[in-house]
Formats: C-alpha cells, structure tokens, sequence
C-alpha cells in the first residue's frame, strides 16, 4: 500500500502550526485552528480494522496489525470519524472536536 | 447453583420471543454447566475471555456424514472420500489459525473498503427501491420486503452471483445456517440433509467459479478465484467453494434479523424512532446499540481443546462451550441499566460481531446495510404500528429473529 | 472529596499530566487548576514522533492529544517548574513565577539521554527524539536525503528510526553496545528476530560495538562515527537512542526522593520523601514515577509505557481529588510498529529466567512468547498476533505457573529458551528505563 499522508503535510508550513506558538500563558492557549483531534489507544487496538471501513480516508492498517491513523482530521470528516470510534469493538478511539470543546 | 436447565429452555421455541429472563438467570453463574454437559459461559468478562483463550478451538462442526445410498462403491468409496473432503476443508468460521488465519486474510484482501463503500451507497438505493415499489401499501412485512431482499442482493452483488440464482439460495441457506444450532449438530438426520444441502450448493459454487474464471467481473468471488496476480492471496478450490458459501449463507442469514431486530425494538421505543427521523446521523449508534440489546447472534458454540479452570468451575476438556453473546450483552458488571435500550450509552463493547479471530468479516458491511434500512424506515413509514408484538420467530435460537414483522402504517413517504 | 477552594496544580503538560487533570475533573473536583508544562506545546501525542512523523505520514504539529473533559485549567505553557517548595506549598517557574498549591500532580516525564560528547553531540546533523521540536528537526533532516544515516541504539526508538529510514529508502546502519537489537527488554532471543526483521529490510546492524567519538567536516557538521574497534561508520545524520533520564532536576532541595530514574513513590501513588514517608498532597504519575508494583515485588518501577501515563494519570487524578481509589496495580503494556510488524507486551520481562514460543511460529512472522520467572508467567510479548494477547495477560495477572499449559489451538513448541538479557540486566539502579519500554 502506498505510503498516505494524513490531515496537514509535514513539509509545508511548519510555522504555521496550531499551537507551538512560543510560550503561553493564561486560561486559554493559542486558539487552535478548528479540527478534529484524533488518539487511538494501541495497545487496546486488535487490528479489527472497523474504523477502515467507517473512514477509509482516515484509518489504515499495515501488514497484519499495524494501525496508521490521522491525528489531525478536518471538521468535515467528524460523521465518519464518529462512525470509527462508534464501531470500534475495542473502544481504543478517543475523539475531540477542538471546534467547541475546547478549553 | 443455577439452574442447569437455563440452556435448553433458551433453546426452546417458546422462549424465542424474549430470552432474556433466562439470560439474566444463566448469568448468575460466570461460566456454567448443563444438564448435557455443555459449559455456557454468560458474563461478559468470562466471554470475552474465552473468545482470546487459545484452549478453546472453533473446529467443532461435527465430521460431514452423508447418508448411505445401497450402492456399495457410492458408500464406501465416494461417500468416505467426500465427507473427508467436505471435513478437512470446511468454512473458515470453523476452522483454527493458522488455516483460518490463511483463509481469513484472502477474504479480507478482496473485502475492500472501496466494494464496502459501494455497496453502502448501494444500500441506500435499494432501500429506496424497495420501499418505492410497495407504494400505497397500508401494511408491510419488514422481513419479507426489505429485512431478507436487503442483504441477499448486496451479498449476490458482491460476490458476483447472478441475481436470477438468488431464489435457489432461500432454502440453502436456511439449512446451512441450522449448522450453527447446536441440538442440530447432534442430530443425525439434519446433519445428512446439511450434508446433501451442501453438496447442491458446491456443485452450484463450482459452475459460478469455472464461469468466473472464464470471464473474469469485478467481484470478490472472482477476485477470490483469481491467478494472485495482485499479490492476493491464494486459497485451493475446495477452501474456495466453503468460503463462497459461508459468505453466501452468512449473506442471507445475519442481517436480515439485526434489520428486523432494529425496527422491532424502535417500534417498541417510539421516542428513539422518532429521534432517528429528525437525525440520522444518529445511525451509527442506535446500529451498535442494537447489537448489544437484540443481536442477531445469540450465542455460538466452541469446544475446550484443554480442562480450562475459570472461577470455581474448570471446563473439561473436549466439552462444548457455549459463548452467550447476548448475555454479556446485558452483564450489569459492564453496562449501567443493561436493559434499557439507550443509544447514547458510551464505551459500548458489544458482543454483537463476537471478537478475537472469529469477529464476524461482514460486520462494516451488516452496520452500513441496517443503517440504510432503519434511517430509510423511520423516515418514509407514515405512521407505522405493530400488528403482532411479539411477532412470530424463526425457530433458531442461536440465529434469532422474528419470521415476519408486519406493520400496518398510513403510506410510504416519498 | 477535596473542597472546591483548594488549588490543584499539575506540572507536566504531556499525556500523564493531561489525563491526571481531565480524572480530576471527572472526579468531581470544581476548584482551581493550573497546569504547567515546560514546551509552549499543548499536549501531544508522542507515539507518532518515531514513526508516521519521520515518514512524512503524518505532520509534527499535528498529534495533539484530544481532550476528553472540559479542564477550565489556567495553563502555563512553555514555562519549565524549576523548584519546589513543599513547606510553603510552592512551585517555582522558570520566569520567577510561583503558583501555591494544596494538591500537586508531577507528571514531568523524562528527556532523552544526550550523547556523552556535548561538542560531538552540538554538531550539525545530530540528533535526539523526544518531543515534536525534536521530530520536527529529525523530520526536516530526512526529508533533505541524507547519504547515509546511523542509529546509535537498538532500543525501540532506535528500531523504529531505523525502520522508517528504510520507508524513506535511505541506507542505515544501527550501532548496539548489546548482543541484539532490544535485547534489554526481549532478551537475545527475542532480539534476534527482530535483527532479522530489519536487516531483512536493509537495516546494517552492528551488535555488541559502541560509538565512541562523532567526527565533523570541518564545517560542524557530522561526518562519520568512530567505533571502539577502531573502525568508522560514515554518516551525515545520527540519531542517538540512547534511553531516557527521568525529568526531576528540578525537585532539588524539595526532600523528596528522586534520582535520575524517577521519583519514589508509594503504593497508593503519593510521593515519597527522603525519609520514605509519603507526602499526601503530591502524587506522581506516567514515565517520572517510580513505583512498587504488586505483580513484581521486591523494587520499585517507573514505566516509559503509554498505556501506562494514562493509566497512571487517571489514578492520580482520582487520589488527589480524594476518592481514595483502589491501589494503582495495572498490568503493564505497551505496543511498537516497526517494519510492518506490531510487537506488543503485557507485564514485564526484567527478571525474566526463561521464555518460550506459547503460540504461532517465528518463522512465519507472527507468534506469541511468553516470560517465566520462578515458575510463574511474568509477561508476554506478540509479534502480529495480538488477539492471543489478552489470555496472557490474565495468566501474567494471576501468577499462572510457567510455562504456561501446552496444546490448544495455534500452539508454538514451548521450548523453554534462556531469554539471553545482556549483563548486568536493569541493575543500575538509576537506569528504569530498562524495566520496560525506552523514551515512551
């Protein structure tokens, strides 16, 4: 499978990242641009690949277990990404919309 | 002690309507046995530690037996020599890695989330298909219209059986399926008649290979007969033939009961119905949820390749266990008020698709399939009612569903 | 339950720390909280950093950690605590800021270890990973095609660089003072698949040899590595995994009990003091703390797991806002990706005096091994077989005797093999790193 880069390429605009604004203090950080944040929990991970199926564009397994995932997906993709962690058998996905959570 | 009689009253008809008394009961007891020496384990914890427990093996189908047919060389040539055959290369739901493993992956190679995708989207359409043709019914049978056509032309459609062979499947795969209840295993008579079920359907299979082999389509059973040219994963004809018909009668026999399962139990909770109108997107949980609270399989039987000791009990070796899936489903230890049907429940880890090696291979496809349908039937049923509740049911009790689900209702919406 | 006037203060901004906060939380405190890290990041995932980072798969900004729990925190981010003042109940920042506390998190987590040669270690083209700056710097290092690359260390971080130095496609050699790859966590035996795993893929690797000396070009930029038998391996990008030294310079003169391999703690999660007694308005958690485990007795642990910081942190969480939780006794686990395979591990091996194949074939690429010490199953290690996993850890859990029952379905031989630990195995006392994964 060819290699897929997810959310945001690690070559372009580095500086304009969300948040390694240099230091930050107060009762909120640097605003974070709107987005998913994405954590799976691999050692729960069975490799039963539900979420591949649920967003394909977002979960891929590698060879027999190896799940790669896009931590930083766009506010978009947020019905297929719930639909992942919804069927996920292991519940190993863990989700925040840094659009309203937030704080 | 418990009860060692829960297991046989789950089994009989008369509790197919609502098991759940006696699932509650079994539960009493993490793993117990029965009265036939058969070991049910009911907890969630001691399920889903048995589903990982390398001691316990999936191989239990009981050797193929054909019935003797007066001709000697038929009897005892052929006959020995099939049921060999039939044995050694069953479907992989009953086999053990590393042969399962094999199998597994070849299937999974062709089961791609683009021919998944595709037929999510073509779900969609059949459903709407289906429901434009009834027109101004006043009445519908969920199974007989939507539940059963439903995931028996997305499975044809799949594989790539033509759709004019479906209605032979209807009565083989009913049969096949019976494999999985186990006093059918025990059962001389059915095993032959699964026997001889099994050899129409291979001669079936064999043609429908040959065929794709000639002219090759883009489906999963030619992708599965294929030369390996794409670096997939090859598997022998006879392992070829069972794993096409196990997909087939898993095709036609799951999700027509979670379909029907989830409009039964949203008709039984109008306020989640009428939630799943005004949403869809909350599909995807009431879809889950379903699985734990009705799930279309209710249990499935191993056997202990070791004596296994679990709490007070040890299983010994060579007994059957039987995995209560829908019991753990319910387990207090795991889900706060387990009896309330509550889509918003969160850190669902349902036993509905089972788990560990065997975690059912059409599961993004079954939860795709019933999305359309019960997002589609909530949305189009103008005021849809229950005729019969309970409905009638299919006698199986590890496959559980109701036969029919008839509603009355005042029109399709378009 | 503490009362909401209390002040809660969590130093650590990373995994353990966020998730010690969000427990607190859910565990019902409503009073002030401040966390404090000393990167201007937010918490972020680290996993990544060794893997889909370096590939390019994935963006160094962009593994921040999701936040389960409305915090309502006042952050003080990129401002390292420098003191602790526990009779006035102070933190100290690096600004000159102090933040009082009535309860206090550590969470503070560890730094890689730095090449011995801080000149050598200043040259262009040397690198450590740890936190994103660091991934982000190795990232743009790979990205620009290095001619040759070499790890220095065939600990997991050392693997998984090198393994996705060879997704790049650029040539790489790994130096190992050890007789195998891994060898202080798997043992030899163990560590030899993995060798076979990488070389296969085109990894040079060199055991039982040390880097002795960097050598630049004149221009101060690395060129090449000298190694004590005298030979040269030419590299223009070194990344030195060498392991993790705890973060807990900055509790100097506090009286607690810390060295470089953590900081003690008790049963219940306090921290102790240098007269071992416990201090019950400080808890520490994730890779900083160092505590007694009850499936191995005998000696304290600090664990660079990631299961671990959130497991850990979560318990912190509840100890702290008072709901007295039940002692900290989760069964160690952690996973790594490299090459394509999964290795994944329950419980701990360090002390382990035997090892065997409990299920599938090395040969095949994917089996399960399983740890015995003293007759007893301390830990279990699978290659691409994780669904067996699960079993074992019930075994590790309930002291099941070793090795563990033959026959059942997928049964490997159960030969028991030395595990082939390298000499002296995890006893410097200084050295946690070896008890479990490295810079996790």
């Amino acid at each position: 499978m060819p290699e897929r880069n997810f959310g945001r390429s690690a070559d372009i605009p580095l500086g304009m990242s969300d948040n390694s604004a240099p230091s930050v203090t107060g009762s909120s950080p640097a605003p974070s641009a709107a987005g998913l944040r994405v954590t799976v929990d691999l050692n729960l991970c069975q490799a039963y690949a539900q979420c591949c199926y649920a967003a394909p564009d977002h979960f891929v397994l590698k060879g027999r277990e190896a799940l790669h995932y896009d931590p930083a997906p766009s506010t978009g993709a947020r019905a297929d990404i719930e639909r992942a962690r919804i069927a996920c058998p292991v519940q190993a996905i863990r989700v925040e919309n840094t659009g309203t959570s937030r704080r | 002690m418990s009860d060692d009689t829960l297991f046989a009253q789950i089994k009989d008809e008369a509790n197919r309507p609502d098991p759940y008394p006696l699932l509650a009961a079994l539960r009493e007891c993490p793993v117990s046995r029965q009265e036939d020496g058969t070991y049910v384990a009911a907890s969630h914890a001691a399920i889903s530690s048995l589903l990982h427990d390398p001691r316990v093996s999936s191989e239990t189908l009981p050797p193929a037996d054909r019935p003797k047919t007066g001709n000697p060389l038929k009897d005892w040539l052929v006959k020995p020599v099939r049921d060999y055959i039939t044995d050694t290369h069953r479907p992989f739901i009953f086999r053990d890695p590393p042969d399962h493993d094999t199998l597994r992956a070849a299937v999974m190679h062709q089961f791609t989330h683009q021919r998944v995708q595709a037929m999510r989207a073509r779900s969609h359409q059949l459903v709407d298909e289906i429901l434009d043709k009834l027109g101004d019914a006043r009445a519908i049978d969920i199974v007989d219209d939507l539940a059963y056509p439903l995931p028996v032309t997305i499975i044809c459609e799949l594989l790539g059986v033509p759709p004019e062979d479906e209605e032979k499947f209807h009565g083989w795969a009913t049969q096949l399926a019976t494999a999985l209840e186990p006093d059918n295993l025990q059962n001389d008579e059915a095993r032959a008649e699964n026997s001889r079920t099994f050899d129409v359907i291979s001669e079936y299979m064999k043609g429908l290979i040959a065929q794709k082999r000639r002219d090759p389509k883009d489906d999963m059973l030619t992708g599965l007969a294929g030369e390996g040219a794409d670096g997939a994963p090859r598997m022998g004809d006879f392992d070829l033939i069972a794993t096409a018909i196990l997909m087939l009668v898993a095709g036609h026999e799951t999700t027509v009961n979670l379909i029907t399962n989830g409009m039964l139990t949203l008709l039984r909770h109008p306020e989640e119905l009428r939630r799943l109108r005004e949403d869809p997107e909350r599909a995807p949980r009431v879809v889950e949820e379903l699985l734990r609270y009705e799930p279309p399989v209710q249990f499935r039987t191993r056997t202990a390749l070791c004596p296994i000791p679990h709490g007070e009990v040890t299983i010994p070796e060579g007994a059957p266990v039987v995995l209560m899936l829908a019991a753990g489903n319910r387990d207090p230890d795991v889900y706060a008020e387990p009896e309330r049907f509550d889509p918003d429940r969160t850190d669902n880890r349902h036993l509905g698709f089972g788990g560990s090696l065997h975690y059912c291979v059409g599961a993004p496809l079954a939860r795709f399939e019933v999305e359309a349908a019960l997002v589609a039937l909530a949305r189009r049923l103008r005021n849809p009612r229950l005729i019969a509740d309970p409905p009638p049911y299919r006698p199986g009790s590890a496959l559980r569903g109701p036969k029919h689900l008839r509603l009355a209702i005042d029109g399709i919406d378009p | 339950m503490i009362g909401s006037e209390a002040r809660v203060v969590v130093v650590g901004a990373s995994l353990a720390g966020l998730r010690g906060a969000e427990s607190l939380r859910r565990s019902g405190f409503a009073g002030p909280l401040t966390i404090v890290g000393a990167e201007p990041h937010r918490p972020y995932d680290r996993p990544p950093l060794s893997k889909a980072v370096l590939t390019g798969a994935v963006a160094p900004d962009a593994t921040g950690l999701p936040n389960l729990v409305a915090l309502d925190a006042d952050w003080r981010l990129g401002a390292p605590a420098i003191g602790l003042d526990r009779t006035r109940r102070i933190v100290t920042l690096g600004g000159g800021e102090t933040i009082a506390y009535d309860r206090l998190l550590i969470a503070t987590g560890a730094s890689a270890r730095a090449w011995p040669n801080s000149a050598e270690g200043r040259l262009a083209g040397v690198h450590t990973l740890r936190g994103r700056d660091d991934a982000q710097a190795l990232r743009r290092d790979l990205a620009a095609g290095p001619t040759q690359v070499l790890v220095i260390g065939g600990g997991f971080i050392g693997c998984e660089v090198a393994a996705a130095c060879r997704d790049l496609g650029l040539p790489v050699t790994l130096v190992e003072t050890g007789p195998a790859l891994l060898a202080s966590v798997l043992g030899a035996h163990l560590g030899a698949v993995v060798q076979t795993l990488h070389e296969t893929r085109g990894v040079t690797i060199r055991c039982n040899a040390k880097v002795e000396a960097l050598e630049d070009d004149g221009t101060g930029r690395v060129r090449r590595a000298r190694l004590a038998d005298g030979s040269a391996v030419p590299a223009d990008l070194v990344v030195v995994a060498l392991g993790a030294l705890r973060n807990t310079g900055w509790l100097a003169g506090s009286g607690l009990a810390f060295d470089e391999g953590g900081l003690d703690c008790d049963a219940q999660g306090y921290v102790l003091d240098e007269d071992e007694q416990p201090d019950t308005r400080i808890a520490a958690a994730g890779d900083v703390a160092r505590f007694p485990h009850p499936l191995y007795p005998g000696h304290r642990i600090a664990l660079e797991h990631w299961g671990h910081a959130v497991a850990q942190g979560e318990h912190a969480g509840r100890l702290l806002a008072g709901c007295e939780p039940a002692r900290y006794a989760d069964v160690p686990a952690f996973w790594s990706s490299q090459g394509g395979i999964t290795i994944k591990s329950v419980g701990l091996t360090k002390g382990a005096d035997g090892v065997v194949i409990a299920r599938g074939d090395p040969k095949e690429g994917r089996f399960l091994a399983v740890y015995g010490q003293a007759g007893r199953c301390i830990a279990a290690v699978s290659f691409d077989c994780a669904r067996w996993l699960p079993a074992y850890a019930e075994r590790i859990a309930a002291g099941a005797p070793f090795p563990p029952d033959a026959g059942g379905v997928d049964a490997g031989p159960l030969t028991v093999f030395a595990p082939g630990f390298p000499e002296p195995h995890g006893s410097r006392p200084g050295d946690a790193a070896r008890t479990g994964k490295d810079e996790r």
